[in-house]
């Protein structure tokens, strides 16, 4: 084992009577790409904790960092060998210029109580020149896009003495052109012997670039794996120690009948163009595409938040003009976001009031009231209908684990009794075992003559679920597959061939 | 930022402008020099609090309870200068300790039990005026001590009206001057000034990168105190008597001035010069408006409608003008179908 | 959790009513269990706790109504103008017509509040700070900054009667409370404003409309000041501007006392109700004993701390086993 830059062996954590770490061993080479795979709750962010000095190891470990073994990480120690991480909501502070955040670390760091806004200038050119970008110094952050901040972060990172960069999740927010920019600047880090460890739950193009992949399941390490012998299929069996079976949604539907939803050239400026689509009742439509392919876009301007310039949209036949969420509840429309946390659930409420916060029109009484009963009866029903485990109706939501977090989602649009229900990500950070329950809950639906259509970034997910494949880039649907004459390497092949 | 905040602070320079303008046309004694000395000094008071205000907000809090520190401050120092003596420079350090103080209580609660913070200064603000009340009985203090009545009438630069008057730039207002230089160079220049932004900007960031966000907190809660403290001996001075009620119930103008400065509740935004603008477009409606002879009553209905404007402009400009994705549709799809099949639409199909 | 939480509020709430009370009877023997003090607590607490439903509802919503003192006395020296102009005309229609046209002043205000936090987007603090200096000064403009004063025996029922022994603006405070708690707790309204106060954006994303929800909440936080006005020119038997103004805090004081959370979501009229008898104990026990009404204030000040501080660390024990 030559040149590691650090190396970690026996590393335990135990919290609360949680084995957060169990023996694990990990090592990484100088200059090397790496990643750490793991789904939620593997570990893998505890493992960062402890190498970043955030959190320590039980007694026991040892951890040696180029060649020196330490006794004690601080996160102080940790930064002084070099080592930053670059959280996945990048720690920058929006109101303050692209100079200020790249040169913060660097001036707290020293300890010189007057700044020399000189000298800041001088350190945010220099971590930028290392990666070969060049941004306006005097922009605000909160202006910059996802993409740009991101290099603002890692520019940040480089003013140090930086040897090993730990990036979480970083291309979750970012589109195709701008990963290909993120990976050329990795790469050009590499080349000047700064090591990456990428953090990462699914195969993406980073565990694409990384050279070797380490993998935690339940706090244990798997394994160490060179990454060409990965693909999606062992890497999530790896992580899960299962792997998903899918079973393929062939039910036909009747395409004889009037579409439940058919847009004509429904367009929006910025957002997307010329739109043509049709939903059948008892048909499940997958859309996918990469991030900024408008598709989020075109799901909020059927559910009335992001109203199209032009174009028609026809529900059951009727040319309908959606201008609300109301509107599009009143029409039977419903939406499941893809940001669970931030729009799908109030967590800090109950569950109970989560699920009926979508049907209690239907639930009050002669003198428009509340109804108690009829309440708890829709709540009990909800909940035995998609089986959520909860420890009551009143706790609060954000309890739950996110499986059981996203049926309460779904519960609460499925106690609308939609016609057309769209799906956006809808399994997103959720174990596998909750990822088929859902996809059941979705085909049932379905056969029961509801029309659904299924946003994801996974190809198999909407492949296996769908009966057709809608691909949309850059505002447009640019092709369409039907799933039972097609494969999963087809439509990635065709995806990769026309990214730009 | 610098961009925006120019272009905050020139809008507000604007309505200034305009104003003053307005006014001097119907009373030309509005723009003279003998007028500006007295609202420089005047305007002291409310602007010396300000600065204190805009530290507590830029480190994205607020502090209700600075009119009852300011008070507490100068009422304990004219009191205790009075039964012992001193001098102009005890009186202010006396103060200053004793606005310190009251202060950093503010900022350990919120920070060490995290009590948001217009509770924490609410509850504090009962507390301490309430105290106050009690112990003073509300006895108002007429006879300052004889430094208290000279150091008031020192001018820097004195000059005279045409009638023989004499009138300057009062040493009140060169005390103010001063610690908004003071401030404006620490919020610049040094790192405990840019950690405020930091702080105001993101808590959680801020302590990832290593601040002492405690530490930064108790200082501006503590910062506010001392400017409170300040504030409350220059009105001893301007007034020369201590009424402990006569603060206590102006602390939403206070803060108000600082908004309409460019200051941001949520924090993290917020200039000197902001502020002192802020503060001085208070002071020039009120003064204005006596000086074209509408009545005082009027005053409020004024700042009222300056405050509900000038907000709701900066307000709906944010409201309509939020970011937005913006996706630089393609145009090429004739080519992209024959380049790799499919029709590029969802068709009307025949039954799959 | 979160329904622990609430539970240890209102037992932390519920010790403190009951502690105070007791050291009330006995530093007051004989004099604080009497008719007397008890009718004379419940004809102060009225004013106060009308006036902090208003505010709660708003704070519920994660907003925060710094005009409602502002609007009582706009709807006050509007309903006492009223009274005075009609001072020929029957008493009862007098003031049926000035309670009306108090109601509907106090309502125009809310719903500006409403229109400028729904729709111009304006931080409800800002917006009701400045609708607080506006009408505050059009009181003035009005009024010359003088009082009206001198109302018919019907007026002042209002504020000083008595129903069966029981003072008459108690039984409207009760009223306002059980209107209040039926509207968090019955009303769609109530369960929207809940939702919009914990997460506006996943409220909208659930079809609540927001901007309904909160022009009726400012709307509601009007009408009880407008109906806190009614009896306060009862009271006072006179209106003028800036009539009450230290009330203002107090309010926000005691909803939170009542377990009514700042950042929004969270709070009950029961836990509200409570604070404010605590809150009134406290005063007339002390005013018994001849104790300045600012040491109350001074120690209303210091129970919030303390209930702030208790709070924080029961949670933080709780929490104390995972991190």
């Amino acid at each position: 084992m030559e040149n590691l830059f650090l190396s970690m062996q026996g590393i335990n954590k135990r919290y609360a009577g949680v084995q957060a770490l169990d023996n694990v061993d990990f090592a990484v080479r100088q200059g090397e790409i790496h990643c750490l795979a793991g789904t939620n709750g593997s570990g893998k962010s505890t493992l960062v904790k402890i190498i970043s000095g955030v959190v320590q190891p039980d007694p026991g470990a040892e951890i040696v960092i180029n060649g020196n073994r330490v006794h004690h990480l601080s996160s102080m120690e940790s930064i002084r060998n070099g080592i930053e991480v670059i959280y996945q909501d990048l720690s920058l502070f929006p109101n303050l210029t692209v100079q200020e955040n790249i040169s913060i670390s660097e001036t707290v760091s020293s300890r010189r109580r007057i700044i020399s806004w000189k000298k800041s200038r001088e350190t945010a050119k220099r971590a930028m020149e290392r990666i070969g970008i060049n941004l306006d110094l005097d922009a605000v952050v909160s202006g910059l896009s996802m993409a740009d901040q991101q290099l603002v972060a890692i520019s940040r990172a480089l003013t140090g003495n930086l040897k090993l960069l730990i990036m979480d999740e970083p291309t979750t927010a970012l589109t195709k052109k701008e990963i290909d920019a993120l990976l050329a600047v990795v790469l050009d880090m590499k080349a000047k012997g700064i090591a990456t460890l990428f953090i990462s739950h699914k195969l993406n193009e980073v565990m694409e670039v990384a050279e070797r992949v380490t993998v935690l399941r339940d706090g244990k390490s798997i394994g160490c794996f060179s990454s060409n012998e990965l693909d999606d299929k062992k890497i999530e069996y790896h992580m899960t120690g299962t792997t998903t079976t899918y079973s393929p949604y062939h039910a036909v539907p009747d395409t004889g009948q009037v579409p439940l939803l058919q847009t004509r050239e429904l367009s929006k400026k910025d957002n997307f163009s010329g739109i043509n689509l049709t939903v059948y009742p008892g048909e499940i439509v997958g859309i996918t595409g990469l991030l900024g392919s408008g598709r989020t876009e075109l799901a909020l301007a059927l559910f009335g938040l992001n109203p199209p310039d032009s174009g028609e949209i026809r529900l059951s036949g009727k040319p309908t003009v959606i201008g609300s969420v109301k509107q599009a509840m009143h029409h039977g429309i419903a939406y499941v976001p893809e940001n669970r946390l931030a729009e799908g659930l109030i967590l800090d409420q109950s569950i109970g009031k989560n699920i009926v916060i979508t049907v209690l029109d239907r639930l009050l009484t002669a003198l428009r009231f509340i109804d108690k009963e009829k309440v708890n009866s829709r709540i009990t029903h909800s909940v035995n209908e998609l089986s959520i485990k909860i420890p009551g109706p009143e706790a609060a939501v954000k309890t739950l684990s996110g499986g059981n977090q996203q049926r309460v989602v779904l519960a609460k649009w499925i106690a609308s009794n939609p016609g057309l229900f769209i799906l956006d990500n809808p399994t997103v950070g959720i174990d596998i075992a909750a990822k088929s329950s859902i996809h059941a809950v979705i085909k049932q639906l379905a056969l029961n003559g509801m029309g659904i259509i299924i946003i994801s970034d996974e190809i198999p997910e909407v492949l296996y679920n769908c009966n057709r494949v809608l691909v949309m880039n850059r505002g447009r649907i640019i092709r369409e597959f039907v799933s039972r004459d097609t494969t999963e390497e087809e439509i990635q092949a065709f995806i990769e061939a026309t990214a730009v | 930022m610098k961009k925006l905040m120019a272009r905050h602070e020139t809008y507000v320079l604007t309505i200034i402008v305009i104003f003053s303008i307005v006014i001097s046309i119907i009373n030309p004694n509005f723009l003279t020099l003998e007028n500006t000395f007295d609202l420089l000094k005047s305007y002291a008071f409310t602007g010396i609090l300000a600065i204190g205000v805009l530290l507590v907000l830029i480190s994205g809090g607020i502090d209700i309870s600075f009119a009852a520190v300011a008070t507490i401050a100068e009422y304990l120092t004219v009191s205790v200068c009075i039964a012992m003596g001193g001098s102009m420079v005890s009186a202010f350090l006396l103060a200053i300790a004793v606005g310190v103080l009251l202060g950093s209580v503010n900022g350990l609660l919120i920070h060490r039990f995290s009590i948001p913070p217009i509770i924490t200064t609410i509850a504090t603000m009962n507390l301490y005026y309430g105290l106050l009340i009690v112990i003073t009985k509300g006895k108002w203090i007429y006879a300052l001590p004889d430094f208290f009545r000279s150091f008031a009438d020192v001018r820097v630069i004195t000059l005279q009206t045409a009638n023989g008057i004499p009138y300057g730039l009062s040493v009140i207002t060169v005390i103010w001057i001063i610690l908004m230089v003071i401030t404006a160079l620490m919020l610049k220049y040094t790192r405990l000034g840019r950690s405020i932004y930091a702080v105001g900007g993101d808590r959680i960031s801020a302590n990832r990168v290593g601040l002492n966000v405690a530490g930064i907190q108790v200082f501006v809660y503590g910062f506010m105190g001392a400017m409170a403290a300040v504030a409350g001996i220059v009105q001893a001075l301007l007034v020369q008597t201590v009424a402990p009620n006569s603060i206590v119930g102006k602390e939403l103008n206070v803060i108000a001035a600082v908004v309409l400065g460019g200051a941001s509740l949520a924090g993290g935004i917020g200039t000197v010069f902001g502020t002192f603008l802020g503060v001085m477009l208070l002071a020039i409606v009120q003064n204005g408006m006596t000086l074209m002879k509408v009545s005082a009553v009027w005053y409020d209905v004024f700042v009222g409608l300056v405050i509900i404007i000038s907000v709701g402009f900066s307000s709906w400009k944010q409201k309509t003008g939020g970011r937005r994705v913006k996706i630089d549709v393609r145009e090429d799809l004739p080519e992209l179908a024959a380049a790799y099949g499919g029709s590029g639409t969802d068709t009307e199909r025949e039954n799959h | 959790m979160t329904i622990k939480i609430k539970k240890n509020e209102l037992t932390v709430l519920t010790a403190i009513m009951a502690a105070v009370l007791v050291l009330m009877v006995l530093l007051n023997p004989g004099s604080f269990l009497t008719i007397g003090n008890l009718q004379g607590m419940a004809f102060q607490l009225p004013e106060l706790g009308i006036l902090t439903l208003g505010m709660m509802v708003v704070m519920i919503t994660g907003g925060i109504n710094l005009s409602i003192i502002a609007t009582a006395n706009m709807a006050g020296i509007t309903a006492a103008m009223l009274l005075k102009g009609m001072e020929g005309s029957p008493a009862g229609a007098a003031l049926l017509a000035a309670a009306a046209a108090g109601l509907v002043v106090a309502a125009l205000i809310g719903l500006l509040n409403g229109v400028l936090v729904a729709y111009i987007g304006i931080t409800p603090i800002l917006a009701t700070l400045g609708t607080m200096t506006l009408f505050n000064g059009i009181a003035i403009v009005v009024t010359k900054g003088y009082v009206i004063s001198g109302f018919s025996d019907p007026v002042l029922f209002i504020g000083n009667g008595t129903l069966l022994a029981v003072p008459f603006p108690l039984i409207l405070f009760a009223l306002a409370a059980f209107i209040m708690a039926v509207i968090l707790k019955k009303s769609r309204t109530g369960f929207n404003m809940y939702m919009l106060g914990s997460n506006a954006v996943a409220a909208k994303f659930s079809g609540v409309s927001n901007a309904k929800v909160l022009i009726m909440t400012y709307l509601i936080s009007g009408l009880y000041s407008g109906a806190a006005a009614l009896v306060m020119i009862s009271r006072f038997n006179s209106a003028k501007s800036g009539y009450g103004n230290s009330y203002l805090l107090v309010t926000i004081l005691a909803s939170v006392l009542g377990g009514v959370s700042s950042e929004g979501g969270f709070g009950k009229v029961s836990g509200v109700v409570m604070a404010l008898i605590t809150l009134q104990l406290l005063s007339s026990g002390f005013n018994l004993l001849r104790v300045s009404s600012f040491m109350t204030t001074a120690i209303w000040g210091f129970i919030m701390i303390a209930v702030m501080v208790i709070d924080y660390l029961i949670d933080n024990r709780k929490k104390g086993g995972r991190q």
